[in-house]
């Protein structure tokens, strides 16, 4: 189980700056129960986007979006609608942005930051790496997480020890993450993402709430909490 | 006068660089600093360079200063988080370092402390902003200063890299949150220095090129199979191979790389590598 939750509405909107056609995605795993990126929680994002003047040519939930092969046959049936937008935006945690970051050639936007579990981990593991950072900076990197992927976690673009777009940390196997992510932004025509200037990250939001330290099954008790609730009335 | 205003007056600043000791006798350091005296504007003192744990760039930086040597401090992102970075800062000022030359800093795995916990709180980019910050009286977080400091900012490129685009993008913010000089990675091939130059004249800010004394040919060619954006030419190499005085060739290689590349930049910063005593001789040949 992963926990996340949405990014602020107009830091969503900041990012979809100068897009009009945006095809949403979900997932029916974590971000389902954590009532982040559900169906309920698609919808919803569809009406605030087109009460924004946004056109939504689409959406999908996947099942679980942390598994490429079913990102990869999920999206598939809504390819025309894809290839007709601007940008996806991504209602999941890290994870899912990535992937889907992985089989689709559009910008990702991720609309959730993934809360921190101190060190919990979840299922369908490919080789995308979220470190539940809690400040999801995806949008600024084509997809491609520059706290895993480059060795010293940069934000601001490489350092200068990348030889023939390896790290030189490990140069015969491990890419340099800037250089891919440089690869992927000037492959979407978007290096203007790379220019902006990222303030420094709070790790503050890296230390998991006492909620999220005590039980892995803490949304799933919420449900079961909020159904007592709705009896009970 | 800081390296920001030395380029402004349109002196050809020249910079060279020390490394402080693994332990504490810096007898032969401030020997070697002491021969640059009245030759170059500034010295660069290395942070622990290669993540090798060494004596410090700051403390190092005030025994230069209390000789009357205008010091360079070179302050890495590896070791310390933004509340470590932002107090050393501040200690520089106090000690009346003013030239601050922010990097990202090599990742630890590469030095002789393999097992150190890597820091990179911040990154270049957000140490110049935090050290402009300082300047404005608050810290990154917003809380005022009691008195606020002021520093010449600088900051690296590497003008070999390959593809040199990301390189472009990431001086350029560097440039935008206040990086007012820069010091390159070694170069070797005035042709393309020239092509980079072009490609930065839009920046509007003082290069200093970067040369590394050649030290042999198996220098030469450990550099471009393993340092990235640094490239010797065949021809370099060869003339290396084939010197009977190795010392005085490099010292030859260094000056004509300078004097051929003078005219394109604001200045130069010499690393010698461990061969800071024939600094002068290099200032010498290449007439500056």
């Amino acid at each position: 189980m992963i926990i996340s939750e949405q990014k602020p509405l107009p830091e969503i909107l900041k990012s979809l700056e100068g897009e009009q056609r945006i095809f949403l995605v979900g997932c029916k795993g974590c971000a389902e129960a954590c009532h982040t990126g559900g169906e309920a929680q698609v919808l919803e994002m569809k009406q605030h986007l087109e009460e924004e003047g946004k056109t939504v040519v689409g959406y999908t939930v996947a099942d679980f979006l942390c598994d490429k092969a079913l990102v990869k046959f999920t999206l598939k049936a809504h390819e025309a609608a894809i290839n007709s937008a601007d940008s996806l935006l991504i209602l999941t945690c890290g994870l899912g942005v990535q992937a889907t970051a992985k089989v689709v050639d559009k910008v990702t936007h991720p609309g959730c930051n993934t809360i921190n579990m101190g060190g919990a981990r979840g299922e369908w593991r490919g080789e995308e790496r979220c470190l539940e950072c809690g400040e999801c900076l995806l949008d600024y990197t084509g997809g491609i997480c520059p706290l895993t992927a480059c060795t010293k976690g940069l934000i601001n673009g490489p350092c200068g020890g990348a030889k023939n777009g390896k790290c030189e940390f490990e140069p015969e196997t491990r890419d340099c993450g800037w250089h891919l992510i440089y690869e992927r932004l000037k492959k979407l025509n978007r290096l203007d993402k790379m220019r902006t200037v990222v303030t420094p990250k709070d790790y503050s939001k890296m230390q998991p709430p006492q909620q999220l330290r005590t039980t892995i099954m803490w949304a799933l008790e919420r449900e079961d909490k909020e159904e007592k609730e709705a009896i009970a009335k | 006068m800081n390296i920001a205003e030395l380029a402004k007056s349109g002196k050809f600043v020249v910079t060279a660089e020390v490394g402080p000791p693994k332990g504490v006798d810096i007898e032969e350091l401030l020997h070697d600093a002491e021969l640059m005296r009245g030759r170059v504007d500034a010295i660069n003192v290395t942070d622990q360079q290669s993540s090798v744990m060494r004596l410090g760039s700051l403390a190092t930086c005030r025994l230069l200063k209390e000789k009357g040597l205008e010091p360079v401090f070179q302050t890495t992102c590896r070791d310390r988080n933004r509340i470590a970075l932002q107090s050393d800062l501040l200690s520089a000022y106090v000690l009346g370092i003013e030239n601050v030359l922010c990097l990202t800093g090599d990742f630890v795995a590469l030095g002789d402390h393999p097992q150190a916990k890597p820091v990179f709180d911040l990154d270049s980019v957000s140490l110049l902003l935090a050290a402009r910050e300082l300047e404005r009286g608050h810290d990154l977080t917003g809380n005022e200063l009691k008195g606020a400091p002021h520093f010449c900012l600088g900051a690296v490129v590497t003008p070999g890299a390959d593809p040199l685009e990301p390189q472009l993008i990431k001086m350029e913010k560097k440039v935008k949150v206040g990086a007012q000089f820069f010091q390159t990675q070694a170069v070797y091939e005035p042709e393309k220095f020239e092509e980079f130059m072009k490609a930065v004249a839009y920046l509007n800010v003082p290069v200093l090129v970067g040369i590394v004394m050649l030290r042999s040919a198996g220098m030469a060619r450990f550099m471009n199979k393993n340092v990235a954006g640094v490239h010797v030419p065949d021809s370099l190499i060869e003339e290396m191979d084939q010197a009977e005085n190795r010392a005085q060739k490099s010292v030859e290689i260094a000056a004509r790389l300078i004097k051929e590349m003078k005219p394109m930049c604001q200045g130069v910063h010499i690393m010698a590598i461990g061969w800071e005593k024939k600094v002068p001789e290099v200032l010498d040949a290449a007439g500056l």
